[in-house]
């Protein structure tokens, strides 16, 4: 994101909404922008109280090395798995044409 | 067509390299060989019915949450001490937002700034008995994702599908990326130390149990980054990145190709875009991909469902006791064992079939004859096939066995040459294609009737070796191999008729 004051600009936006594939009109882009940056602006009152001293965290619960043993489970099974989905043909999901490279 | 490049528009690979110096970057993909994925139980078995081994959890399917499996860290840690590198104390995995469908969540847990290995080196044997050291930037541990198949379109491409089929089996089995840091002053060597590191790689990653480095089945593959500078100069070129380059043979074809497509394009004065290519099997060429999205359009943040890694340092140097010896200490030993010298064991590395050779001795071959037959026959065979010595349809185990049979002096070297040839057919075992040839050595008792005929039918031959002349042996030999159809041992031959005559 842009800025260390926690602002979003119109162009963050637009640029979100191409990345996440969502089109939108001049008029949202106006009005997220706006209601982002209100977000943005009441989130970054943390940084106000977090000092040096206390580490950025991804995760509520102070845990690390959670694991479990390589032992196969039960899967889904392919029909099970397809019954789900929107499409399917030859025993895969069907998706729409893609648009654009592979990553 | 756009972006297609012509033979016209390369210049000589030595050529370009004497006004450039190439910068080379790898990065190696290796499927773990865990027995489950890295998040769920599912299984991880090649070549199983599509969409069999899924379940919520690499489906993505709401309230499904993702547990990591313990042994996916430790052979990723085991790669890295294998390859010198320090092991992070603490490090997280992270989400790479992208919205494609071989992963059916819109990200891929993978890591970013934080690997679990940094900071290594492995040291590549180049020919003339020295040693190029890649420095390792890092190894980094991700979740595969799933295959695609495009539908509509030109042979499978997705340029012109009307629609894609996905099969999420491989979404979710570990995948360790390594990463060198860039590659320079190798000069014309580029191509051939690209190849060898990942030869010495793959060898490494097998020695380490591991993986099965399969790259026909797409369990070990290379991403091959390439530039050029001006030589003398230090400022790097702008780089290219081939992706997905399968197989010891294709690393070295995508490093040459690029290295003279570049250097045609900074000839002319023009400019090497910053793109993704793809590598062609069948003409040896790259072509164009998207052009490469800035790391941040991937929006990584650390993953909220899974919890920070912390390996042990105690864990980690338990480890560490239980790293096999390296390929290089491994080769000395068994080229000693074996009685080859140091050149042997580089012909054999650098023509891929150390591993063969071992199998093939392993399968109770003579050393010098499994050396003999791959280095002077089977190779020859693999290049006429363009494919590499390990996947001619002929095992070490049935190489073994002809050997044996001409040891044994059951075929002459020209008849064994002739199993071989007939087993890379598709005739089948060794023994059934002499059976169904009627491929034998004529017996002893046999040859010494025919070569008593022989002398016998021509004694105006004879007297001439008698009188000292061996170079008039020809008739005699040539006789008795037209007698015996062709299948007796000339060496033998030769030896009863002067036996007869002069001993």
């Amino acid at each position: 994101m842009s800025g260390a004051e926690a602002s979003i600009t119109r162009e963050d936006v637009a640029h979100l909404a191409r990345l996440a594939r969502i089109a939108m009109t001049d008029a949202e882009l106006d009005h997220l922008a706006e209601r982002l940056g209100v977000i943005l602006g009441a989130v970054a009152r943390v940084q106000e109280v977090a000092a040096d001293d206390i580490p950025p965290t991804s995760h509520a619960v102070p845990l690390t090395n959670i694991f479990r043993a390589d032992e196969p489970q039960p899967t889904l099974g392919s029909a099970a798995a397809l019954a789900a989905a929107p499409a399917a043909e030859d025993g895969r999901f069907r998706v729409p044409q893609i648009l654009g490279e592979p990553q | 067509m756009e972006g297609v490049t012509t033979t016209a528009d390369l210049v000589p690979y030595d050529e370009v390299l004497d006004r450039y110096d190439p910068v080379l970057g790898l990065e190696t993909h290796v499927e773990l060989g865990t027995a489950t994925k890295l998040f769920c139980g599912c299984p991880t078995a090649f070549g199983a019915e599509p969409n069999s081994q899924v379940c919520p959890v690499c489906l993505g399917l709401p309230g499904s949450l993702p547990v990591t499996n313990e042994k996916a860290i430790e052979f990723t840690v085991r790669i890295g001490l294998a390859l010198n590198c320090g092991i992070a104390e603490w490090c997280r995995f992270a989400r790479k937002n992208y919205f494609y469908p071989d992963m059916p969540k819109n990200y891929q847990v993978s890591q970013y700034d934080e690997p679990l290995c940094v900071d290594g080196y492995l040291d590549v044997p180049v020919p003339g008995g020295e040693t190029y050291r890649v420095q390792i930037e890092r190894v980094h541990l991700e979740e595969d994702t799933g295959k695609t198949l495009h539908v509509g379109g030109a042979t499978g491409r997705i340029h012109g599908a009307t629609h894609s089929l996905v099969d999420y089996n491989r979404a979710g089995i570990p995948l360790v990326e390594i990463v060198t840091r860039p590659l320079t002053g190798t000069g014309k060597r580029a191509a051939e130390v690209a190849r060898l590191y990942v030869t010495e790689l793959r060898d490494l990653l097998r020695g380490l149990g591991v993986s099965d480095v399969r790259m026909e089945q797409g369990s070990l593959r290379c991403d091959v980054n390439v530039s050029l500078m001006p030589a003398g100069t230090t400022e790097l070129g702008t780089r290219t990145e081939t992706k997905n380059v399968n197989s010891l043979r294709s690393v070295e074809r995508a490093v040459r190709f690029e290295v003279e497509r570049q250097g045609a394009l900074l000839d002319a004065g023009q400019r090497i875009v910053q793109e993704t290519r793809h590598f062609h099997e069948d003409s040896g060429t790259t072509s164009p991909g998207r052009s490469k999205e800035e790391a941040q359009d991937y929006r990584y943040f650390p993953e909220p469902d899974l919890v920070p890694l912390a390996p042990e340092p105690r864990w980690v140097e338990q480890i560490r006791t239980t790293l096999p010896e390296p390929p290089s200490a491994r080769r000395a030993r068994f080229a000693e064992a074996n009685g080859f010298t140091p050149l042997d064991l580089e012909q054999m590395a650098n023509a891929g079939v150390l591993d063969l050779v071992e199998q093939t001795i392993a399968a109770r071959a003579a050393p010098s004859k499994a050396r003999g037959w791959w280095l002077s026959y089977l190779v020859g065979s693999a290049n006429e096939r363009g494919v590499e010595p390990a996947d001619l349809p002929i095992t070490p185990e049935q190489l073994a066995r002809i050997s044996a049979l001409e040891d044994d002096g059951t075929l002459t070297n020209k008849l064994a040459r002739q199993v071989v040839d007939a087993v890379l057919a598709g005739e089948g075992d060794p023994d059934t294609v002499i059976e169904a040839h009627g491929w034998k050595v004529t017996g002893e008792a046999d040859l010494v009737a025919a070569v008593e005929a022989a002398i016998a039918a021509q004694p105006d031959v004879v007297d001439k070796v008698r009188a000292g002349n061996l170079g008039a042996l020809g008739p005699l030999v040539g006789a008795v191999m037209k007698a015996t159809g062709g299948s007796a041992d000339a060496t033998r031959t030769r030896e009863l008729l002067q036996e007869r005559l002069v001993g």
